[in-house]
């Protein structure tokens, strides 16, 4: 692996967080949903809009910088950025805006995602106009939509089918993620299953989606919107909240990377584009897996949260199930992942309300208490991207 | 009692068919080109018939027309009637009393056993035909056979297939789908091949990519049953399985006769086409049996 050394690590941290209500139908605009996020997020960190100069969101999220700006009345951006595929953007906006932060560019970034996600434009539809952008990612799609592959549960299927019929990993062992999920969100009021735990047999006996994923491996749709605001670790000091110091960020895509369907590598196994992250997570932290106290892990299916245990060095390839079997990632276990209930229990924000989970772990706020240091990752399938946060005290 | 059973009864009531005879006698030539196509080197044919042989004997051949009193035909058209037009053979049990020799001629009789539904399946509501038909030999019966088959109502599929964008890079494959051929790329230097394809070669850089010609065969690498949500054009559910071809490159596709439970990482499938109109024609995958 090419090592450069990250000037990064520990010059920025997330001061503040915000969010609507988590809902089936929100009743409101998405621009209406990122404003709310946004104003929320600020009131948490101290902050007024006069303050933002930089705005990050995903090349998916429908409102545009302006528009958020304009509603907020911020009189002055100097930074706005946009990052590509899907849920993988949502650590790689916090990276851009402590890269800002970090050479001066800004001084107060704010990172948001907001969507009617269930109540509009559903993502675990077929989309036709995905099928048919006039685009290279256009192009890729039609190796998949023509040929009847187009949700992204099925393209996560292939892959999972693959990594049971090598590893034996089995439909249970997928489903103990969702009953770990479940179960953590059951103690979150801000989680749309709050008070609503699941057994394995729940797992078992819910309907096919799209074998072999059961309903319950598939993450809720969600309407909401999430904001984060990221400032220089000085300044973070004096705002309310203990800062939540960006230790380590990074982006990644492998070789033959395609958009959720990488099927032409040697192996359909791992996710090597989530091992690129992993690796610079390491590098710029000098963090080791047994360092991390617990784990945002992106779970918009299950499956893959096995495979990113195993890129990430949490264990060894095809060790996950066992790992998770022995308890490992519920409170209590070596490490707790997902304690807000993750996107199968808390919402499906695009992983964005992971980031804040990992927040609310450094300020010791959580409804599943660990603390840091903390491991979120983004979209899996996808180019994606990771972060490494901490308390004020490493660095 | 609805329609199709008051039908069923009145068919099975009728017992067995008229005997119909076989159009040639058993003969050594045909026995010989039946064993030679499988492969079965059993000294003793043809002195005698192969007993799997027994319905070949009384095929209609192919521009025969089914007899009137034959029952399944007969059943079908009910079912048909009532809009479970498509069919799957689900079970074949054949009993062979003694070995046929050449110069014996055969005669068939069915009838009707049972007629059982309306069922829920993966492939659609149906119902299960059940005939029993017994070979002949002047009055001796020699071999008999129990044949099931399911008559389906086909689930409607929602909208079109969605239609691949297809621009310089890609169109070399459409345009050899639409000819019924399986078209990798190569690239001209390094000979390396490559699907999805691209306009360079990843490995040396060459912008010149070529293309080469399938066999057609390949095995799965993996596969999903889709359930949900509908898929524009498609009947669910539906099998899209990853194939592994021969030559190495991978490709999606739809496994469309292989029910869902009888599919399975490293079946080898061989390559067929599926027209969806004068413009579009995409490979399907098809078990293979050799």
């Amino acid at each position: 692996m090419k090592t450069t050394m990250s000037t990064l690590p520990g010059k920025a941290a997330i001061a503040g967080i915000g969010a609507t209500e988590f809902s089936k139908r929100s009743g409101r605009t998405e621009l209406r949903l990122a404003v709310e996020a946004v104003r929320a997020a600020l009131a948490d960190a101290g902050l007024t809009a006069s303050d933002v100069d930089g705005l990050v969101t995903f090349t998916m999220d429908t409102n545009s910088e302006i528009a958020v700006a304009r509603e907020l009345g911020i009189p002055r951006l100097s930074f706005f950025s946009r990052i590509n595929f899907g849920g993988g953007a949502a650590c790689a906006t916090v990276q851009q805006a402590a890269m800002a932060v970090a050479t001066g560019i800004a001084e107060v970034v704010v990172c948001y995602r907001a969507f009617n996600e269930r109540s509009g434009h559903r993502f675990g539809r077929v989309s036709a106009a995905a099928a048919a952008a006039p685009t290279s990612n256009g192009i890729d799609a039609s190796w998949s939509y023509p040929m009847g592959l187009g949700t992204p549960a099925a393209d996560v299927a292939m892959f999972a089918r693959r990594y049971q019929h090598v590893y034996g990993a089995t439909s249970e062992d997928f489903g103990r993620v969702a009953v770990a999920g479940r179960r953590h969100a059951a103690v979150n009021p801000n989680a749309w299953f709050h008070g609503k735990p699941i057994t394995l047999e729940d797992h078992q006996t819910s309907r096919w989606v799209v074998e072999p994923l059961h309903l319950l491996d598939c993450c809720q749709e969600s309407d909401g919107g999430v904001a984060l605001v990221v400032t220089s670790a000085q300044r973070a000091k004096d705002l309310p909240h203990p800062p939540a110091v960006i230790a380590a960020a990074a982006q990644g895509s492998g070789p033959d990377q395609f958009v959720m369907t990488s099927y032409y590598r040697d192996d359909l196994l791992g996710l090597p584009e989530m091992r690129i992250v992993g690796d610079q997570l390491w590098a710029q932290s000098g963090l080791r897996p047994g360092d991390i106290a617990t784990a945002v892990l992106y779970d918009h299916f299950t499956p893959f949260v096995l495979v990113q245990l195993e890129e990430l060095g949490f264990c060894g390839p095809g060790e996950a199930r066992e790992f998770i079997a022995g308890g490992a990632i519920e409170m209590g276990g070596r490490l707790p992942v997902n304690t807000h209930g993750g996107q199968l229990g808390e919402a499906y924000i695009h992983g964005m309300n992971g980031i804040a989970e990992a927040v609310r772990q450094i300020r010791g706020t959580s409804c599943n208490q660990v603390g840091g240091p903390v491991l979120v990752t983004a979209g899996t399938g996808v180019p994606t991207s990771g972060l490494i946060v901490t308390g004020p005290g490493i660095d | 009692m609805n329609s199709i059973e008051a039908e069923a009864g009145r068919l099975k009531a009728l017992g067995e068919s008229e005997p119909r005879l076989a159009r040639d006698p058993v003969n050594e030539p045909m026995i010989n080109n039946w064993v030679e196509a499988l492969g079965d080197r059993n000294p003793a044919y043809p002195k005698f018939a192969p007993p799997a042989m027994v319905q070949v004997w009384t095929m209609y051949g192919l521009n025969g027309v089914r007899d009137a009193d034959d029952p399944l035909g007969a059943m079908s058209k009910v079912l048909d009637a009532a809009g479970f037009t498509s069919v799957v053979a689900t079970n074949c049990e054949q009993t062979y009393h003694r070995y046929l020799r050449p110069g014996e001629q055969l005669a068939v009789t069915t009838r009707l056993s049972d007629v059982v539904g309306p069922k829920r399946t993966a492939l659609g509501e149906g119902w299960f035909v059940t005939t029993v038909s017994t070979w002949y030999v002047d009055d001796e019966p020699v071999a008999e056979m129990m044949f099931r088959v399911l008559k389906f109502r086909p689930p409607e599929p929602s909208g079109s297939v969605l239609r691949p964008l297809v621009n310089q890079d890609t169109e070399f494959f459409w345009q050899g789908t639409a000819k019924r051929e399986l078209r990798i790329q190569r690239c001209p230097d390094c000979r390396r091949l490559r699907h999805p394809p691209g306009p360079f070669c990843p490995v040396c850089g060459s912008a010149t990519p070529e293309y080469v010609l399938a066999s057609g065969r390949g095995s799965i690498f993996s596969y999903v049953v889709h359930h949900h949500p509908p898929i524009p054009g498609k009947r669910l559910p539906v099998v899209i399985a990853l194939v592994e071809l021969e030559e190495g490159v991978r490709m999606l596709g739809e496994l469309p006769d292989v029910p869902p439970d009888e599919v399975w990482i490293g079946q080898e499938v061989v390559v067929d086409w599926s027209r969806v109109d004068s413009e579009l024609t995409l490979p399907v995958w098809r078990a293979r049996h050799d």
